[in-house]
């Protein structure tokens, strides 16, 4: 589905990384453990999570995903928004919580990005 | 080899934790190397960023970049690891909460840069310091 389904579906809010939303995602994969990230996330999927720092936007860049999904009503902070503006990451904030939100995505059509 | 990279890492400055592998990425990146090697050395070099933020008195990362293999060398000043085969167990961490609470901390780095270098080699003695060579083919 399209980026911006995803913003649809889950009602979100776009942070930054507006022109990723007409590209194309297949997988996502919602952790609050930026470590499993990097050992088990697929490159190109969407990350779910609720935690909330640079580190998160570090591991997304690394791991070659560019679209992140702060969950629970979560919202970065400016200094954070201006760095994914700059890494040009789509960063979008929700209201649903990680199991609401992956499972809202999860039936309509994305699967889970696990690296095996 | 054709090229060096080098960045220091404080400890504990997590503000500034990965950037030195942001720049390494962007410098691959230029240098027009594949996206599956960019990958492998982004989350080894990451992790090993992390680590030295994390559990190291301060060190170094130093990429090396060769006409077949790139070379990334993480090295510290202490406080060095007592048992490396433990170290080396997936799940097992000494971090910290507040290292926990960023996301990190799970045990999961060692384990994860071996995973994704073609080689890795790991020394270590107390009270001097850990060194970390790794080599991707590209």
């Amino acid at each position: 589905m399209k980026l911006s389904q995803v913003r649809d579906l889950l009602d979100a809010v776009v942070l930054s990384g507006e022109s990723h939303l007409e590209e194309e995602v297949h997988s996502g994969f919602g952790c609050d453990l930026m470590s499993d990230v990097l050992c088990f996330a697929r490159e190109d999927a969407i990350l779910l999570t609720g935690l909330v720092n640079k580190q998160v936007l570090n591991t997304a860049d690394m791991a070659n995903m560019n679209s992140i999904i702060f969950v629970r009503d979560k919202m970065p902070s400016q200094e954070m928004i201006d760095m994914a503006r700059e890494r040009n990451l789509l960063v979008m904030s929700t209201k649903y919580i990680l199991f609401e939100s992956c499972g809202i995505l999860y039936t309509n059509g994305l699967k889970g990005a696990h690296l095996r | 080899m054709s090229y060096e990279l080098v960045f220091d890492v404080k400890r504990g400055d997590f503000d500034t934790a990965g950037e030195a592998s942001r720049k390494i990425k962007r410098t691959l990146q230029q240098l027009g190397v594949s996206n599956k090697v960019i990958r492998k050395v982004s989350i080894a070099g990451y992790e090993g960023e992390m680590n030295l933020a994390i559990h190291s008195s301060g060190g170094r990362i130093v990429l090396q970049v060769g006409e077949e293999e790139l070379v990334l060398t993480i090295e510290d000043v202490g406080p060095g690891i007592a048992n490396i085969d433990l170290a080396m167990t997936a799940g097992w961490s000494t971090a910290g909460d507040e290292v926990r609470q960023m996301g990190f901390g799970a045990g999961m780095g060692l384990p994860n840069m071996k995973n994704n270098a073609d080689s890795f080699e790991i020394s270590s003695k107390i009270g001097e310091g850990t060194k970390i060579v790794m080599k991707f083919f590209v």
